[in-house]
Parts: C-alpha cells; structure tokens; sequence
C-alpha cells in the first residue's frame, strides 16, 4: 500500500536488466563501496581541470600525505562502525595525544620512544574504557563515547591550562611532515603515506581473519553472533581498542604535520563518521569494506580542495558540503539497493533489509 | 493543524502571563528603545542587502585609528593602568575601607589568550585581598554562551551579595540589558574586553580595539608588499563581532590598495591552516599572510618552508609560538597585540572605585604592536613561557610570577 | 494484555522513575555542597537560573525525543535555534507590528528545514545522523555568508517572553513545559503518536502493520526542527537581537541527545517519553548550576558532565537488560505480529 513497498517490485526488471548487459564492471562499481572510488576520482579530476596545478604528481602524493590522518581515523572508526556501534572519542583522543607529545617529549629526542609507547598504552586504555562500558555496562556507545569526549577534553585543558608548553623536537614531527626525499616522478614520499598504506593493508587482512568477519556480524545481527559462540564483549571491546589507536596514530602524524595546538583533530569524529558513510558502510553495522571507509575520507578531501580550486567563497564552503554529503550518501543508498536488487527479486519484501532504515548505531546497548 | 495548536497555546500562556504579570525585569523597558534602535540601524534595516559587511561601522574605525597614536596618560611602565584623556566617572559614593565581595561574569576561558588573562586576573586578585581592597571574586563562567551568561548575571544581581560587578561580555547587543539591569542595582559596574551598547557602566575597559588591530596589520601589509599582490586571510570562525571587525578594517584596506585577499575559516586549528596555505601555494604565489589571530600561525610559516617558499610578510599575534617561529625564520613580520594585560585592570579599578579615585569611564587601554626591533626584548621577558602565552600580558610584577603562567595553573 | 507489553510497561515507568530519582540525588547532594560553600541552590535567583537553563534546552530535547523515538537523530538543531533567531530578528526589526510576521517566518523556516531533513530520512533512506548532519552544515554556510554577528532586534512586546516571571518562574518555562505536556498528548492520545513509537520500535514490522512508515518519521522531524525554532525564538526574547551563532553557543544537538537518553529513552528508538527526557534535562541544569556556585572551573564541570551521562545511564541501561525479553522472545513477538498492536505495546 505504500511506494516504500511497491518499489523493489516495480523496478526489479530493470535492474535484472542492467545486470544481464556487458555492465559487470558497472555493477561492481555501482555498489556504494566501490561508487566511492569513482566519486573520488571524478573529484580528482574535476578538481584538476579546476586547476591544472593540483595534476602535478608531487602535489597530489603530497595531498595524500597530509590525508592520511583522516583516512586512519576513518578505517579506526569503521571498526566500531562496522560493529553496529559508534566513536564520538575520536577528536578528544588526537588532541589529547597532541597536546601529550607537545608536553612530554619536548626537546629531548630520547624521550620520543618512550613517550609514543606512552601515547598507544593510553590510547588502548581509552579505547578498553570505551568499549567495556558498551558491552558490559550496557550504555549506548553513542553516549560512553559522548561522556569520554567531554571529560577527556575538559581534563586534558584542566591539566595543561588549555595549551601545549611547545611544539616537540623536529625528529618526533618528521613522522608526519617528512618523507623519502629525491624520488623520481613524486619527488617525495611523504611517510604519512606509508604508514597509512600500511594500517590500510593490515585492515584489509583483518577484516579477512575471524575477527573481522565475527565483527560485521556482530554488527549485522549481534543475536546471531552471540550464539555463534563469539564473546560480544571481547569483539566490540578490541573494535574500541582498534580506534582509539587509530585516533592515536592520527594524533602522533597530526602532531608532525601541523604542530602541538589543543584544537588539532577538532571535529575529526563526524569527519571519521562522515567519511565511513560516504565509503558505503551502513550506520547500523554488518555492511560495507574498510577500505571504502578509507576512500571515503580521500574523497571529502578531495571534495575540500575542490572547492578550493574552484575558488568557492569561504562562507558558503559549509552548504556546498553538506549538500554533497547528503547527495553522495544518497545516490550510494539507491546504488547499493539497486546493485542488490535481482538477488531479492524473488523473496518477500519483508526481508528486504536495505528498504529499512537501519537502527542508529551505537544507539542499542552493547549486546543487542 | 500542529502549528496551530502550538501557537495557540504560547498566545494563551503569553496572554494569562501577561494578566498575572508578576514580576518583569524593568531594564527592558529602558533597552526597548535604545537597544533596539541602535540594533536595527546596525544590522536589521539593511538586512537586505546584507553582504556579511552590515556589521562594519566606518565611525568606529575612524575614531580607533586616530586612538592609535593618541597619547595615554600614566606610567608607561603600568599600561594596564594608563588611559585616554576623556570624561571620568565619579565613584566617592562607592569608597569604603571595606573589602569588597567582587561578582565577576566571565564569557568564558575556552582559548589560550582568555586563559593567560584568567591566570593573570587571579595573580592580581590575589594581590588586592592580600591588601585587603578585595574580600573574594565570585566567579561565573558563560562557556561561550550568551544566554548562559544573561543568567549568570541576574543570578548575581538577585543572590550575589555583590559589591562590585566584573562582566566580560560574550557578545555585544546581547549581553546590553542584562549589563544595564547590573547597573540598576547602584552597585558599580565594570565591563571590559568586548563591549555593550550601554554607559550606564561604571568603566568599560578595552584596549582601543578590533578596527585598530585590522589598520595596523593591514597597513603592515601594504606597506610591505606591492599592488596586485595577493594574501590570505586566516580567519577562526565567522558571526563573532570581535573578529569580524578586525577582518572588516583590514579587507577595506587591502581592497583601497589593491591587494588581492582570500580569506578562510580555520577554527584555530593549525592542521587546517597547512591545509589552506599549501593549496593556496599550490595555486599560485602568496606573499602575505593575515591572521586575526596568531593561533597557528608556526603552521602557516611552515607550508612556506614544506613548499620550498619564500616567506611571506606576515603578521599573527604576541603569542610566544609566533614569536619565537618569527625570529627562527627572520621573516617579516607584525606581532598585533589585543593587550592581554587588560586583565589585571578591572581588578584595579575595583581599587580605585574602594578609594573613591575617579576612574575613566571609557578606559582605553595602549594597543601596541609588537615590531621587529622589540621582539627581542619580549622573547627574553617571557623566557620559559609555553607557546600558548602572550607576551604582553603584563603580570611580572603580580605574586607567583613566572612559574603560576608557566605551569599554567588554572585557577 | 501479555506480559511481555507488561515487562515493558513496567520497564517504562521504572526508568522515568530512576531518572527522577537521580535527578533527587544531584538535588540533594548539590545542595548539600552548596550550602557548604555558603550559598543556597534554592533561592529564587537560584531556581530562576536552573529553570531558565532548561527552558530551552527542554524545548530543544522534547523534539530531540521525537526524532529519536521515530528512529532518526537530529544533529541539524543548532543551525536551526541560530536560523530562526535572526530571521525573527531581522523581520520583527524592532516593531511590535512585526513580532507576528517575524514569528511565523522562524517557525516555517525551521519546518520546510525538518521537512526537507525528514524527507531525505524517510524516503531517500539516508541515515538521519548524515542527513542531519549535512543539513545544519548547508544552515551554517546561509548563516555565515549572511551574518557577520547580532543582527535585527525584538520590540519590547516580544522580549516580554523572555522577561517575565511568576514568582520565579521564567514565563520561557511555562511555554517549555505546556509544549511538552502537548508532546505527550500527542505521543499517547494521536495516532502520529502510536505511529511514531511503531516505526522507531521496528520500522519493518510498522510497516506490515499497515503503517505508512515515511509519515511519522517526516512528522517528527518538522516538529522537532519546529520546537527548535521556537527555541530560537525565546532565546531571541532573552537577549533581544538575532545571534547567528546562538545555536552552536549552546552545543544544543549532543547535549539534547545526551539529554534524551539521560531521560531514558531509548537512542535507538520505539520506545521512551518526554516526561523522561525533561527529568534529563532538568539534571544537566540542577548540574550546571551547582557547579556554577561551586565555581567549578569550567574544564572540570565538561569533565564531571561527562561522568554523569555514562553513569547515569548505566544505571537503568543494566536494568533494562536485565527486564527485557530475551533475544528469542522478542523474534517470536515479531514474528507474530497481526495487527499494528505488539509493536505499539512495546512503546510504554
């Protein structure tokens, strides 16, 4: 009786259609996480006939440098996603990482090792707290992380008075400012870029481990995890872990790139959320690829130095991206129900669960 | 048919409200007028063809340029003390050998430059109830928020015991009645930082002001550079009067000399401010950089270096990470002052006010930038200060100097 | 009735119990602490600063609550508060003859705002938190290239609302808590209402109930865009001049959620009240101001802010583990579902 039910009827020949043409390619891509590849390259070039300069290979290895934070903060963040729950810590954790290496390491180079152990103990810490609090106290993580966020950053401004002492020594920053100099064609390889093609590869194998596919069902149906034997608490528990060190390596390149100011990572949590959408992964948990996630935050970046290079007027920049957002999550959303369309022809359409709007992540308590 | 019942039932509520009328805060009957004229000519009769320049008043920018080579009266040695020649106000109806119970409303302490003055305001504090002038300050933070703030003035008016009342006002027109209810108790009453669009305070203390901090950074710029030559403006977020006025004078100025400038929002953040300059250079040639604050600024010096750039001229803010950045590099540059010493002088009038001493009624503080010749001389006075300090916050001589600004303990 | 609407039922009410009952616990320990600083938390000025607090943080939570029972989030509400607030302003212009006008432009703006947001929601089928989120940054880019700060005014007529008290009561309370208590009205006694509870409950099984599933969402998502354009009104009547940047002064969207689910509802929605909700916000502002009177500084007050939420809603959060059917009871419901009523039953 309503459209929301006649649709998938309506339009199933269409797409069976479509699927029966020559278009695997388009099918393939036609699914909201590989659609993010095609919207990030079609933001590159647009940005590059905006202005021919950005095509330079140097410029562009450099942009995917300074992206790596974001992108590691959104493959962090897709671990929590991805598991039906949500990270609003993320941003409290980079600055108070941020504001730690400022303070601790200082001018002394022989402190660099011991304090970044320091920095990954806290950050696995806050993510233990994050995730134990979901799973065994039952609080919504949308609200455990809320909480964390406020008190993490209140009692990291109490502590220092608001401000760093200093940026760290120079050996520290390198991490995230320098690279392997005098290479051909890019003339540098920023060590950003390593290091995120490095958590992106090992993303990729772990969501292939048990682990990874325990934590999409988790996500998908946490009823069906739990009597499959898996120990919700644990799982989630380690996908908290998992972003708050994310956030933590965000923290120490951030640190590197920019320097020690309290408001580094602001509003990195809906970044992170944000790009993890646009990468296709459903709020709500159970669907999408990590490195989706990952091509998400290349794409809101692009997206921002698009309206760069298009010269866009600073005050309006907020509207265009919002109405991008909301245009991309959209056309991913009708891409991924028509790309699945033909395998749900046939069944009832009580079970056509990309109809429905998923519950809210990180709204439901740890186990349900 | 919702809507319907909802305003129906807030005209019944308003309409019985207004029959029971039991009590209304009179300050609006006075600001119903004035207030709201002058707020109307600022912003809502030209609303429509409103270009984000309604807030700039070419009066005011007028009087803060000539404010900048005025000559202040006092020591040099104290600015926090000196002032502009004008009409003083009265106050030997308030002496007393009391000590005073102060009431201070604080807009709030969310950046570092309110949090070096909140530090240097306690030290001073400290100070004035050794001396027995001050019995305590009873302080209310507004976290930013008008509305927020307007309570915690009424609170104060109704429950505070208060001798004296400190505001430092959040926002301009909206913090007006609530200053003027404060004033209606005959207590004295000190604004300082941001104003309000009353003089029914006892003193508003400020240094001379945002158009004065656009005029000589904008100058700086110009006179440095040549026509055609293009800047990028580095702005913390938009919709703030105090801000905006800074960046309204200087863009008039770049435009009447033909500099190309761009502006951005950055909300302080240093990594954003990378971001912009290097597509900027990526773009095209800089040679300026404004900010309308220095925060950040170490990160806008070094897309130049990451680039493999010259440096730009440029102008941030006494903030020691600017400082410091600016004489490592040698690059041209103006350190603008918004005289964080401004902190320590309501304290101080409460002193004077406990003496019956008449103090200016519009207390205009010294705004000096910081040049290249005594950027030395800063960096040296503040030695061992955090990058998040501002060199001219005029505490030396207050108790628990330096380590109380070096740790930065947050009262 | 069966017992599981029966657990549920009972669920509902101890939960609105507990949040009351912590709301009495940070009473009375503030006001214990208070007190020992040498000031009174229930003084008049006192009460008048909780309660003007809540007023519009209430107004803002009870549309939050909509939204959340309907299943959606509503992150946009800042942009709206800042939206309705100048345009009122820059229309009413300081004439009294303008406060109708300028009023019905606010409230319709802020609906064709929560109509377009609710339509991306439930047809477009992006997620709230996305559509919201992107909503309030297209709001913020209208405010920012349109207002450089404070702009119009209210004639005094309308600043009355703001101003006026019963004994101390701010007059913005009253108007807060009769919206609220037609919030409730609606819930319970409207089919919007029943329907709103379904669709959060379980949008599927709403829908083969027969309920038109966009028609709720949509619903609540004008309102709550509504309830926070009449926020932005009052706090227009409180400090006179339209303030584009009101909104986000008061981070109103995670504090109203934080607010909403401090009162008990569920943030993933179908089940929950306003009643609760307003003992949430009532905490956060009985919180504010003890702090305040502490002079807590204000890191140390987001800190113990902080602290609040999680552990308040630990509190019942385990509880209602612990009454909730288990996993298998709640298919079997499902699964049995003639008719809109087991979905329904399960709201209260």
């Amino acid at each position: 009786m309503t459209t929301l039910e006649q649709r998938p009827v309506a339009r199933a020949p269409l797409a069976a259609h479509q699927r029966g043409a020559a278009g695997r390619v388009a099918a393939a891509v036609s699914t909201p996480g590989g659609a993010i590849f095609v919207l990030a390259g079609l933001l590159l070039v647009a940005t590059i006939v905006a202005n021919p300069n950005f095509g330079d290979p140097g410029v562009i290895i450099r942009f995917l440098g300074r992206t790596a934070p974001i992108a590691i903060a959104a493959i962090g963040q897709y671990y929590v996603i991805v598991a039906g729950e949500f990270d609003l810590s993320m941003a409290a954790v980079i600055s108070m990482q941020v504001v730690l290496a400022g303070n601790l390491i200082g001018d002394d180079v022989g402190r660099v090792l011991p304090v970044m152990a320091l920095m990954l103990v806290l950050g696995a810490f806050i993510g233990l707290v994050n995730g134990l609090v979901t799973t065994l106290l039952q609080v919504p993580s949308f609200i455990v992380t809320l909480g964390m966020m406020l008190a993490l950053s209140g009692l990291v401004a109490y502590l220092t008075g608001g401000a760093a002492d200093g940026n760290p020594v120079d050996e520290f920053r390198e991490i995230g400012r320098g690279g392997i100099q005098d290479v051909p064609v890019v003339d540098v390889i920023p060590y950003s870029l390593l290091i995120f093609l490095a958590i992106a590869v090992a993303a990729s194998w772990l969501m292939r481990r048990p682990f990874g596919r325990s934590l999409i069902a988790a996500g998908d149906n946490p009823a069906a995890a739990r009597f499959a034997g898996g120990s919700l608490v644990w799982l989630k528990t380690r996908a908290f872990i998992l972003s708050s060190l994310s956030a933590t390596v965000a923290g120490v390149l951030l640190v590197g790139y920019a320097g020690v100011h309290p408001s580094v990572g602001q509003g990195y949590e809906f970044s992170a959320i944000t790009a993890v959408v646009l990468g296709g992964v459903l709020l709500g948990g159970g669907r999408g690829w990590v490195l989706s996630a990952a091509a998400g935050a290349f794409a809101l970046e692009l997206l921002f130095l698009f309206l760069t290079a298009v010269g866009v007027e600073s005050t309006w920049r907020d509207t265009v991206q919002g109405l991008i957002i909301i245009a991309a999550v959209a056309i991913a959303g009708r891409a991924w129900t028509a790309g699945r369309r033909p395998r749900r022809a046939g069944t009832t359409p009580s079970t056509s669960r990309d109809e429905q709007p998923l519950p809210t992540p990180g709204t439901t308590t740890g186990d349900s | 048919m919702r809507r319907n019942r909802l305003t129906g039932v807030l005209g019944t509520v308003a309409l019985v409200a207004a029959l029971a009328a039991c009590s209304t805060d009179d300050s609006i009957d006075d600001t119903g007028a004035e207030g709201g004229e002058s707020a109307a000519a600022e912003g809502g009769a030209e609303e429509a063809e409103s270009d984000g320049s309604e807030f700039f008043s070419q009066a005011d920018m007028d009087e803060q340029d000539e404010q900048r080579s005025a000559t202040f009266e006092g020591d040099e040695a104290t600015p926090w003390l000196q002032y502009i020649d004008g009409p003083m106000t009265d106050t030997s109806e308030f002496a007393t050998d009391q000590p005073m119970k102060t009431c201070f409303a604080n807009a709030s302490i969310s950046n570092p430059w309110r949090q070096t003055g909140w530090i240097t305001m306690n030290q001073q504090l400290e100070q004035l109830q050794e001396e027995g002038v001050i019995s305590e300050m009873e302080t209310r933070d507004a976290e930013d928020n008008d509305d927020t703030q307007i309570a915690d003035i009424d609170y104060f008016i109704s429950e505070g015991n208060c001798d004296v009342f400190i505001i430092s006002p959040n926002s301009t027109a909206a913090i007006t009645p609530a200053v003027e209810r404060a004033c209606e108790t005959g207590k004295p009453v000190i604004v300082f930082d941001r104003g309000v669009q009353t003089d029914c305070a006892t003193t508003f203390i400020h240094p001379i002001g945002g158009y004065a901090w656009g005029i000589d950074t904008a100058e700086f710029l110009v006179d440095n550079l040549e026509e055609g030559d293009k800047v990028v403006a580095l702005r913390i977020l938009p919709g703030v009067d105090v801000l905006e006025t800074r960046w309204g004078a200087a863009e008039q100025i770049f435009e009447e000399n033909g500099i190309e400038a761009v502006d951005y929002f950055t909300g302080a953040d240093p990594a954003e401010i990378k971001k912009i300059l290097t597509d900027e250079l990526t773009q095209g040639e800089v040679q300026g950089v404004w900010m309308d604050a220095g925060d950040g600024a170490v990160a806008a010096i070094e897309a130049f270096e990451d680039q493999g750039m010259d440096y730009p001229v440029m102008t941030g803010e006494d903030e020691m990470s600017f400082l410091r950045k600016w004489e490592e590099t040698g690059l041209t540059g103006l350190a603008p002052v918004y005289s964080n010493f401004q902190w320590r002088t309501p304290l101080l009038a409460v002193q004077k006010i406990a003496a019956g001493e008449e103090i200016p009624t519009e207390w205009v503080l010294p705004q000096t930038p910081i040049t290249e010749e005594e950027r030395g001389d800063y960096l040296e006075a503040n030695d061992g200060m955090p990058d998040g300090h501002y060199a001219k916050f005029g505490g030396e001589d207050l108790p628990g100097y330096p380590d109380v600004w070096q740790e930065r303990i947050i009262p | 009735m069966t017992s599981p609407s029966t657990s549920a039922r009972l669920t509902g009410l101890s939960s609105t119990a507990i949040v009351y009952s912590v709301l009495a616990l940070v009473i009375v320990v503030g006001g214990v602490l208070t007190a020992l600083e040498g000031r009174n938390l229930f003084s008049a000025g006192s009460i008048q600063a909780i309660l003007t607090t809540a007023s519009v943080l209430g107004l803002i939570a009870i549309g939050q609550t909509l939204v959340i029972l309907a299943g959606s989030l509503d992150l946009s509400v800042p942009f709206v508060v800042s939206l309705s607030s100048v345009l009122a302003a820059s229309t009413m212009a300081g004439e009294t003859g303008n406060i109708v006008p300028g009023v019905l432009i606010a409230l319709v703006v802020a609906a064709a705002m929560g109509l377009v947001t609710g339509l991306v929601v439930a047809l477009l089928h992006v997620h709230g938190f996305v559509a919201s989120l992107g909503m309030g940054l297209v709001i913020s880019g209208y405010l920012a290239t349109n207002y450089a700060g404070s702009t119009g005014s209210a004639p005094r007529a309308f600043r009355l609302l703001g101003a006026t008290y019963i004994g101390p009561v701010p007059l913005s309370t009253l108007v807060m808590l009769g919206i609220a208590v037609l919030a409730t009205v609606m819930l319970l006694r409207t089919r919007t209402g029943l329907h709103l509870y379904a669709v959060g409950g379980n949008r599927e099984v709403a829908r083969l109930s027969g309920i038109r599933t966009a028609v709720p969402v949509v619903t609540a998502h004008v309102l709550c865009s509504m309830l926070a354009g009449v926020a932005g009104l009052l706090l227009l009547a409180r400090l006179g001049v339209g303030q584009p940047t009101i909104g986000s002064q008061g981070d109103y969207d995670l504090m109203s959620i934080a607010a909403v689910v401090l009162g008990g509802t569920l943030l993933a929605g179908g089940k929950g009240n306003v009643i609760g909700t307003l003992g949430g916000v009532a905490i956060f502002a009985v919180l504010s101001q003890v702090m305040s009177a502490l002079e807590v500084t204000s890191f140390l007050q987001d800190v113990i802010r902080g602290l609040v939420i999680v552990l308040a809603v630990a509190v019942y959060a385990r509880r209602e583990i612990e009454r909730r059917p288990a996993p298998f009871d709640q298919l079997s419901a499902r699964e049995a579902l003639p008719g809109p009523d087991p979905a329904l039953q399960e709201t209260r």
